[in-house]
């Protein structure tokens, strides 16, 4: 686990978007659980990637940590600083603190401001004047991202959807931020220059030692990126663990169920053909989610407990420490062979 | 802090600069930017009609302007009745004598029948009575519009559906029937019924009852336009890094709604100048000794069957200004949205 004295601390984090219905007079007649209990832990200078698939709730939570949403429920700590429902004014000295990295490059950057008006507006609204001028410290994150600092007076539509996101990242550097979350950065791009952006931030999180919650469905980029993987379905944290834990040893079956679809990039001819867990069905409705172990549904060893129990997100036996599972039936500790989940961007790219 | 080396990616990511740069490099060197503004106004100006309807909305805003100076120049004034002093203006039936309406090197447009007037002048100062109002009632219903557009799309929630229906109720009025039964009831709110109506107030009901009037479908337009903006990830990053709504409103909002404000407001300001005129028209705006298009065509539509010449100016230059301003409006929407294709 965690150091003692984390830098951002979630437990229990709900958010239940309500459903409006009923005429004439409108009233709540359900709600869609996108996050419903989360409790994890980010270190100084860790990065803990969050997995899974469409919908389970993965940005939810990236919106809930920088307080773009309100949280129905939990806590939120930062630096042992309780931020669940500070106000704007509340949370001022901390925005400069926790940033984000947007998804869609080409929708986080205003059209209608020059690339310096865009990095320089988080200093111009923290009031911030770092000493050489603003204009000096634009040009010197534009070099630090890899862009031209000659470029600052460009507009984003000058630029490529790798560059823009690159000035998304000199944007959320701008205020020296202990906390990125990172919302999906490179899921829009192509994939050649994936392992760029996905470079640049490494590089960014080792020198500056900023801590990263770097949300992806992709595991092979999460894996190359974060030190710690939780593993996210239907709202709920099933999985999380060290990285090589993770993918060597998944105890739960649907992180197992993920890692079997990664595909393979070595064709070996001789090697036994791995076997592939297909899932069946969909992924159930949020708004009305299975009860007990919401995985249950599709998953291959579900019996009655599964159903009325859920189970608790602890370590069973056979784990390392900080190695967290929510399973009844937890698979059996064998460790997958290593070649078939070598891959990460650099040896794929 | 100390920026990372650069990454092994950088390599990668030149060639991808370099042609960028290859395909901005011919037309702006060094870094020399091309803002969207920039960008439209270089796709104005290759649009000949929309460069010639410039011209002719310039044209009539500058001798708007400057009507006091060439009436001076020119040496005549819309109000003297020149006929009285010089009966031999006109003929037996009080029609101006000369042919043409009277045109002559003296009275460049003709005179008056009836009271003599200068006609030249007349129209001038019409003009600029006319475009006045039309402006002032144009920017009143923006600045209203806009207002109130962008807090109900901002807002969101219940400001918004109270003033969508607002603006529905207002949407559904007619407006030309209530203008005119309205207008003599707001005249009464501040003048005595024996009493002559001043001309400001007049000028002023009129900017304020066509702003009551003009403001909703801008700013229906407008709360649109926010409703899909505030969602954008550009709003949020701004959010995140601790922007006031005041902010996020003036600097992230507002410069991504100038296009449809301007396009609005030249297709509005046409709109008002024929409103403004037809109600002059009509006996309940502007009224006869003050100098107006609506006025003008008014009274030239008494004798038009005797003094064609009289109608025939007026009419013909609103018919051009009003037909340059929605050119105008057309270019400026075309320049400033590629996309939408007519």
């Amino acid at each position: 686990m965690s150091t003692t004295n984390p830098l951002l601390d979630v437990s229990g984090l709900t958010k239940h978007f309500p459903i409006k219905g009923g005429f004439p007079i409108k009233r709540t007649v359900g709600a869609v659980q996108a996050v419903d209990g989360l409790d994890f832990q980010v270190a100084e200078g860790e990065s803990l990637g969050l997995v899974g698939e469409s919908g389970c709730g993965k940005s939810t939570t990236g919106r809930l940590i920088t307080r773009l949403m309100e949280p129905t429920g939990g806590t939120i700590s930062y630096r042992g600083q309780n931020i669940t429902h500070a106000s704007r004014r509340q949370l001022a000295p901390i925005r400069s603190e926790i940033q984000m990295i947007f998804q869609d490059p080409y929708a986080s950057l205003n059209p209608r401001q020059t690339v310096g008006k865009i990095i320089a507006g988080p200093m111009e609204i923290n009031d911030i004047n770092p000493a050489g001028g603003r204009e000096a410290r634009v040009r010197e994150l534009l070099e630090i991202v890899g862009l031209n600092p000659e470029h600052f007076n460009r507009f984003p539509h000058e630029f490529s959807g790798g560059q823009r996101q690159r000035i998304g990242v000199a944007r959320a550097l701008a205020l020296n931020p202990k906390l990125i979350v990172a919302d999906e950065p490179v899921s829009a791009l192509d994939v050649s220059i994936q392992a760029q952006v996905v470079n640049l931030l490494q590089e960014v999180q080792k020198e500056l030692g900023i801590a990263f919650v770097f949300i992806a469905h992709d595991l092979a980029i999460v894996r190359h990126f974060s030190q710690r993987v939780a593993v996210m379905y239907l709202g709920k944290i099933v999985e999380i663990a060290d990285r090589d834990d993770l993918y060597g040893n998944p105890r739960h079956p649907y992180t197992r169920a993920l890692l079997s679809a990664v595909p393979e990039a070595t064709v070996d001819e001789n090697a036994t053909a791995r076997e592939r867990i297909r899932l069946t069905g969909d992924v159930p409705s949020p708004i009305n989610p299975p009860s007990g172990c919401r995985f249950r549904t599709r998953c291959w060893k579900a019996t009655e407990k599964c159903a009325t129990e859920a189970p608790p997100l602890v370590q069973i036996s056979g784990n390392k420490p900080g190695h967290l599972t929510a399973c009844h039936y937890p698979e059996t500790a064998d460790v997958i062979p290593a070649q078939r989940l070598s891959q990460d961007p650099e040896s794929a790219a | 802090m100390t920026p990372p080396t650069p990454s092994p990616a950088a390599p990668l990511e030149v060639t991808d600069e370099s042609v960028e740069k290859s395909i901005t490099s011919p037309d702006s060197k060094g870094s020399e930017s091309r803002s969207p503004g920039r960008l439209a106004w270089r796709r104005f100006k290759r649009d000949r009609t929309g460069v010639i309807s410039a011209c002719i909305v310039i044209f009539f805003f500058v001798i708007a302007i400057a009507a006091p100076l060439i009436a001076k120049l020119y040496g005549k004034n819309p109000y003297t009745t020149y006929a009285s002093a010089r009966p031999e203006l006109l003929d037996d039936f009080s029609y101006p004598a000369g042919a043409n309406g009277g045109m002559s090197s003296e009275f460049w447009f003709g005179i008056e029948p009836q009271l003599g007037r200068d006609v030249f002048t007349f129209l001038l100062y019409g003009i600029r009575t006319s475009l006045g109002i039309a402006l002032a009632a144009t920017i009143l219903t923006c600045v209203a519009g806009i207002i109130i557009g962008v807090t109900a799309g901002y807002l969101g929630g219940r400001t918004d559906y109270f003033v969508s229906r607002i603006i529905d109720i207002v949407l559904s009025f007619p407006s030309t029937l209530f203008f005119i039964a309205f207008m003599p009831v707001v005249y009464g709110l501040f003048v005595a019924p024996d009493d002559n109506v001043p001309t400001w107030l007049i000028a002023v009901s009129l900017i304020v009852v066509l702003s009551a009037f003009g403001w909703a479908s801008i700013a229906r337009l407008l709360r649109g336009q926010v409703l899909g903006l505030r969602e954008r990830e550009f709003v949020e990053a701004a959010k995140v890094t601790g922007a006031s709504p005041m902010r996020i409103v003036f600097k992230e909002l507002l410069p991504n709604l100038w296009t449809p404000i301007i396009i609005q407001a030249t297709l509005m300001l046409p709109a008002y100048v024929t409103a403004e005129a037809g109600l002059a028209f009509l006996g309940v705006g502007i009224t006869d000794p003050t100098p107006d298009w609506g006025v003008m065509i008014g009274r030239g539509a008494q004798f038009y069957s005797q003094d064609f010449t009289f109608m025939l100016f007026p009419g013909l230059s609103m018919v051009i200004f009003v037909l340059a301003f929605n050119l105008l409006g057309d270019s400026v929407r075309d320049a400033l949205d590629p996309k939408s294709k007519r």
